[in-house]
Order: structure tokens, then C-alpha cells, then sequence
């Protein structure tokens, strides 16, 4: 049969004389088929009331990082919040403050490293990420930043364990410049550390995982404040109260601020694409974490001079801000999985610009 | 580093000495027959290893799934009815009366032009009734290529002819690439050995370049000898054409002109604008209904595109965090 203009106006032809193989690959968005409950019959459709896609398959692929990824973004949080506690401990003299997070900073970092390195394809082939500096590439930034921070936190544990065992490294008359080097070794983990909190937002934001793009805006603030929470909560469980204050003061803003940077986000994203962060697996997480965020937060506010309330307090920000991470990784890993969280903001954002009268950017063409 | 968005040369960004002219493929999908054929030949040039456990998908004759480390062509099999063809007719008019130039004689009402449709139609089978979409997917080497632009190691590079090829030997398998593909394309290969299907131990030991993000090449090993591609050299009907990008995306619209005029107007392309997310792909298609009937994404967007924007966002971010921590240790009483 041709295909004609003409095909309109034929007078209908009969239906169910036909073996029809209709196969859907059009679906409501719940996940039913349409077509006859025998089979035979085709019944009526509502287009606009359906998402198509290609059998339900994904359309972008998910990153392929497991819960290490999620640990590092935690481990790294504390490092860098950790470093800038040192370095603050240091010079408004707390020594058992600057030991701790010293120490908090480089086992972090460590871990978080060693996380990282396990969660490669070809882990022996981990120096590669120093083989370019690329600034389109969030990872290898961050592999810089990371890489600096650690040399920082390093040369600062050295001089800490110098320290410890009573000066006895046999540094000879190289010890006169140590006090610059320590200043300098602080400072400079201190400038990293809130790098080193922030790019791991970005490594997630800049990909075309649904859940973790549409929050490129507000992630670096949540990451942050996590990072800081995480730091506070630490030193606040390791070093007694008469020197945390200044780390009660930073996991108590740091708590604040990751409560309102999450609302801000949840309330700015496409609500299909931040799905994710609110059912199953991660959205309980996310749960969890909010409420340990918001206790923690209260417990160091009201009663983080008291060692007892202070370590629980510590403990229940540092399981906040693992759930964060976990939690956020997660979500974006089950929109990838979905068609639906790609095709359905994408499909709204092209509607919304050719309603605007912007009709020149579509990657779907006639001409 | 060049722009990270809109309409540029990827070869005279990436600084080639000798930039060749840009190469890609045309993949007309209204007159591929799903022989998969570049499949095949694919997988034998490239020496890629099986992909699961040969199970039947259910999905029409598609028991391949998806693009993926081990698979770089990819035909989709999508059977539809009349109302569905009807609906990727009309979709197919309203690009056009979006106002997208360059087609004529296609809008609902406008008579058909030329007598041509009074001779026998040679074209393809189709009835108004039902039909059989088939589709060879592969790589769309795009002119902003999310793979590349994240990849920290410089494993992803861009040819001398436009494409973008994963260097086996550098990649160290971080998977930042997988997640900054918009089209689902590239992919980390694993070792095979998920499954408990006993085939697996005999020919794991072959897989080459385990834990490192694979993806069509657009067979550069063959492009530097001036061969075509094995997808394109194999195709039978034509339905997969190589060549300069240029030519091949001025042949895609006349394709499409061609299509419109015999009243398909389902016909559109698919990555032929350079004003896209992407900066237009190196791989051009024809489709008959909506990219997402065929598993593309509707409105892709390299998602570096946004990046310093995100570096800003993050860089005050991290100044804040400075600040609250100097606010920490300066404020209150000493204690």
C-alpha cells in the first residue's frame, strides 16, 4: 500500500482481521502497557499521559563507583575541614586541637586516597591522574588538589610526630627553619582543604547523570557544609572540650548551613529529576541524614561543653555527613538507571525553550 | 582547551598540527533492514568480546540491549502501530512548522509538488498499518564530547580527523567518563566474570583491556591506512555511510527533503545542528520517530558546557568555608 496524503480520507478499515504483533515500546510512566487485555485489540491512547522510551532501557549509563566513592567523599570532607582546624588550632594555640586534626586530616586523606585508588578499573595505573593537568576535568583538578593537600597534611603529621616523641627526628641544624615550615605546611593545608571539600560536588554535578546535574548549583554548598560538620563532629569525639570550641562553632554552622542548602536544592530542581533523593534506598538515607544533621547540630550548639553530649553529638554529624555522601551517590547512580529521569527533564526543557521561541538549539532537525 | 560549547572545528581545538577533514557517520535509519551486519563486523575489527549471557531480551529481535564497553554498534528494533506512526508523523510536522528551514512542499496541508507519486513506489515497504523501526546506534564523537572533556587522565583524546578514541594503554578506569556521556555510550569493560555461565571461564582470559572505558573509535587504525570504517564498509543497504562530515550532513538533509516530499514527515535528523548541547556529533542519524523511541536522549547537553559556572559556584562555596572557619576560631571567648 502507498502512503498518500489520500490515506485520510479512506473509510476505516475493519479491525482485528489482522495479526498484530504490536509490541509496546511506548509506556505510561507507571509502567503499564497499553494495547488490548487479550492482545488482539488496540485500545485507545492518551499520548501526552505517557513517557516513551526504548524498552525501558537507560539512556545514560551510570557511573560505575561503588561505596568507596562515597567514602572518599566523606573522607575527604573531614580532611579538608580537619586541615583548616589545624591550622586554625595552631595558631590560636591549642596543641591538642592541632595534634588531633593533624592526624584526623592525613588518616582521612589517606583512606580516602586509598578508597579512590581501589575504586579504579586498573588501580596500578592510580599515578596516571597526575599525568595531565586538564581543567575541563573535574578528577584531575581534583587529583591535584588532592594531591597538594596531602603533601601539606604529610610534611604537618611528620612535624606533629617530631613533636610527639619529643624532637628526636635527627633533623640537625635544618630544625632552625622547622617552625616556618610547620607555618607554612598548615597554612597551605588550611588554602586546600576547602578545595579539596568542593571539587567532589563538581566531579558529580559536571556529568549527564540526571539527579547529580540538576543540582550543580547548590551541591558545592551541601558538600561544604557537610565537610564541615564532619570535621567539627570529629574533633569534638577526639579532643576534650576545653579546646573545641572553635570546632563546636564550625559543625554547628556547618550543620545550619548544609540544612538550608539541601532545602534550597530540593526545592530548585526539576521535581522528576530530584526524585531520586526523596524514595527508596538514598532518600531514606537522606532522611537520616537530615535529622542526625539537625541533632547533632542542636547538641553541639546547647551542650558541646560537656564532653559526654559532645562526643555524641560528634558522632551523630560524622554519621550525618557519611549519609550525605552515600545518600547523594546513590540517588544519582538510580536516575541514571531510569529512562525517565533523563528523557522527561530533557523533554521539558526543549518544550519550555520552543515555547520561549527559541527554535534553533534542538538536536532533532528537519533541515 | 578550547570553547566547551556551540558551533567549532574539535579538530582545530585540539591543536592538530596536520588536522585532516572531519569525519563521522550518516546512519539512515529508513533504509536499514536490522541485519546487523555492523555489529558483527564491528565486533570482529575491533576483537570486542561477547556481551552477556546470549539470553533472548524480549525486546523484538534486539538481543544485543544496549552500546556499551564490548558493543559499539547497536540495532534497535521498534515495532509500532498506525497511531504511533501517525503521532511520529505529526511530531515530524511540527518541527517543521517550528519554522526549521530548508523544507518544502512538507507542511499538513500543502499538496504534494510533483507528479512522482503517480510512478510505482520503489521506495521501502511501508504501510500505514504498522511498522518495524530499525536503528544501528553507535558513538556520536560529538563536537563537545562529555567523555572527553572530564577524563583525567588524557586517555580520551581527539583525533586528527574530529573523532574521540580511548587510548587503552592510559586509561586508568576511573568511570568519570561513563557518567559524563550524554548518550550512554562509552562504558568500563569488566572481566565478564559476573555471571555464572561456565562459557565465561574459557574466553575471559582473552578479554583484552579489562577495567578500561571502551567506545567506538570510528576505526581510527583503519581511517589512518584510508580504509572506511568495518560498520559502514559491511552495511548492505547503505544504511550506514561514512565519509567528511560536511558532505555527509549536507546528504542527511537532502535525505530528509527527499523523505518529506513522499509524505514521510516522520523523517528528522538527529545531531545535525551545531547549535545543540552537544555542538552538533560527528555521527549524524535519520530517524522516523522521537530519539527517545530509539533510547536517545530528546535534548542531550555536554554537561561541561555548565562547568565554570560550577567551578564558581564551588569556589564560593569553598570560600564560604574559610570564612566560617576563620569566623570559628576568631569569635567567642578564648576557651
Amino acid at each position: 500500500m502507498t502512503t498518500s496524503e489520500f490515506d485520510s480520507l479512506r473509510p476505516p478499515e475493519p479491525v482485528g482481521g489482522r495479526r498484530g504483533g504490536r509490541r509496546g515500546t511506548r509506556r505510561r510512566a507507571d509502567g503499564l502497557r497499553p494495547g488490548g487485555a487479550d492482545g488482539s485489540r488496540e485500545m485507545p491512547m492518551v499520548p501526552e499521559a505517557e513517557f516513551t522510551s526504548y524498552y525501558g532501557r537507560p539512556v545514560v549509563k551510570p557511573a560505575p563507583w561503588g561505596p568507596e566513592i562515597a567514602a572518599y567523599l566523606f573522607l575527604g570532607g573531614v580532611a579538608g575541614g580537619s586541615g583548616m582546624l589545624a591550622a586554625g588550632a595552631r595558631l590560636t594555640e591549642r596543641p591538642t586541637l592541632r595534634r588531633n586534626s593533624r592526624l584526623a586530616a592525613i588518616s582521612a586523606v589517606g583512606l580516602g586516597a586509598a578508597a579512590l585508588v581501589k575504586d579504579l578499573g586498573r588501580p596500578e595505573r592510580f599515578l596516571n591522574m597526575l599525568r595531565t593537568v586538564k581543567l575541563t576535568s573535574p578528577m584531575s583538578v581534583g587529583s591535584w588538589i588532592l594531591a597538594g593537600f596531602s603533601a601539606g597534611a604529610g610534611v604537618a603529621t611528620v612535624l606533629e610526630v617530631d613533636t610527639m616523641t619529643g624532637r628526636r627526628f635527627p633533623l640537625g641544624s635544618l630544625r632552625r627553619f622547622l617552625p616556618v615550615v610547620e607555618v607554612g605546611a598548615d597554612l597551605w593545608t588550611a588554602a586546600l582543604g576547602p578545595p579539596l571539600a568542593a571539587y567532589t560536588a563538581v566531579l558529580l554535578a559536571d556529568t549527564a547523570t540526571p539527579t547529580w546535574n540538576d543540582a550543580r548549583d547548590e551541591l558545592p554548598f551541601v558538600f561544604v557544609s557537610s565537610a564541615m560538620l564532619a570535621s567539627g563532629g570529629l574533633a569534638m569525639v577526639t579532643t576534650p572540650v576545653a579546646e573545641t570550641r572553635p570546632a563546636r562553632t564550625l559543625a554547628v554552622l556547618g550543620a545550619a548551613a548544609e540544612l538550608v542548602a539541601t532545602t534550597v536544592m530540593h526545592r530548585r530542581m526539576d521535581p522528576v529529576a530530584a526524585e531520586p533523593l526523596h524514595q527508596g534506598r538514598p532518600g531514606t538515607m537522606l532522611r537520616w541524614s537530615e535529622m542526625l544533621t539537625a541533632a547533632g547540630g542542636l547538641g553541639a550548639l546547647v551542650g558541646g561543653h560537656r564532653r559526654g553530649v559532645a562526643v555524641v553529638s560528634g558522632l551523630s554529624l560524622l554519621a550525618a555527613s557519611a549519609l550525605t555522601r552515600l545518600g547523594v551517590l546513590e540517588a544519582g547512580i538510580e536516575s541514571a538507571k531510569d529512562p525517565r529521569y533523563t528523557i522527561e527533564p530533557q523533554k521539558r526543557r526543549l518544550a519550555a525553550r520552543r515555547a520561549a521561541g527559541i527554535t534553533d538549539d534542538s538536536i532533532t532537525t528537519v533541515g | 582547551m578550547g570553547q566547551l560549547s556551540g558551533p567549532t572545528d574539535p579538530t582545530l581545538d585540539a591543536n592538530w598540527a596536520n588536522p585532516q577533514h572531519r569525519k563521522g557517520f550518516f546512519t539512515d535509519t529508513s533504509i536499514c533492514i536490522g541485519c546487523k551486519a555492523c555489529e558483527v563486523a564491528c565486533k570482529e575489527w575491533n576483537h570486542n568480546p561477547r556481551d552477556g549471557d546470549l539470553e533472548l531480551l524480549g525486546s523484538s529481535y534486539d538481543n544485543t540491549g544496549a552500546l556499551g564497553a564490548s558493543t559499539w554498534r547497536h540495532v534497535a528494533f521498534i515495532e509500532q502501530g498506525a497511531e504511533r506512526i501517525e503521532s511520529a508523523r505529526e511530531s515530524g510536522r511540527a518541527l517543521v512548522s517550528l519554522g526549521m528551514p530548508g523544507v518544502r512542499g512538507a507542511g499538513p496541508t500543502d499538496p504534494l509538488p510533483d507528479e512522482s507519486d503517480m510512478r510505482p513506489n520503489t521506495g521501502p515497504p511501508d504501510t500505514a498499518e504498522f511498522r518495524w523501526l530499525m536503528s544501528s546506534d553507535v558513538c556520536k564523537h560529538c563536537t563537545h564530547a562529555g567523555c572527553l572533556d572530564v577524563c583525567p587522565t588524557g586517555a580520551l583524546f581527539r583525533t586528527e580527523y574530529g573523532t574521540v578514541v580511548v587510548q587503552d594503554d592510559v586509561c586508568n578506569g576511573c568511570g568519570t567518563c561513563v557518567a559524563g556521556c550524554p548518550f550512554g555510550v562509552i562504558e568500563r569493560r569488566d572481566d565478564g566474570m559476573a555471571s555464572a555461565n561456565t562459557r565465561h571461564t574459557a574466553e575471559s582470559a582473552e578479554v583484552p583491556n579489562v577495567g578500561v572505558a571502551q567506545k567506538c573509535t570510528l576505526c581510527y587504525d583503519r581511517l589512518v591506512d584510508g580504509q572506511t570504517p568495518a560498520c559502514a564498509q559491511t552495511c548492505p543497504t547503505t544504511s550506514i555511510k561514512f565519509g567528511d562530515h560536511d558532505d555527509l550532513v549536507t546528504q542527511a538533509r537532502e535525505r530528509v527533503r527527499e523523505l518529506h516530499a513522499q509524505g514521510m514527515t516522520e523523517a528528522r535528523l538527529y545531531g545535525a545542528n551545531d547549535l545543540d548541547g552537544v555542538g552538533g556529533t560527528g555521527s549524524v542519524f535519520l530517524l522516523l520517530d522521537e530519539p527517545e523511541v530509539y533510547g536517545l536522549p530528546p535534548d542531550p547537553r555536554v554537561p561541561t558546557a555548565d562547568l565554570p559556572r560550577m567551578f564558581n559556584r564551588a569556589g564560593i562555596a569553598a570560600v564560604g568555608m574559610i570564612a566560617a572557619a576563620a569566623a570559628s576560631f576568631l569569635t567567642g571567648r578564648r576557651r
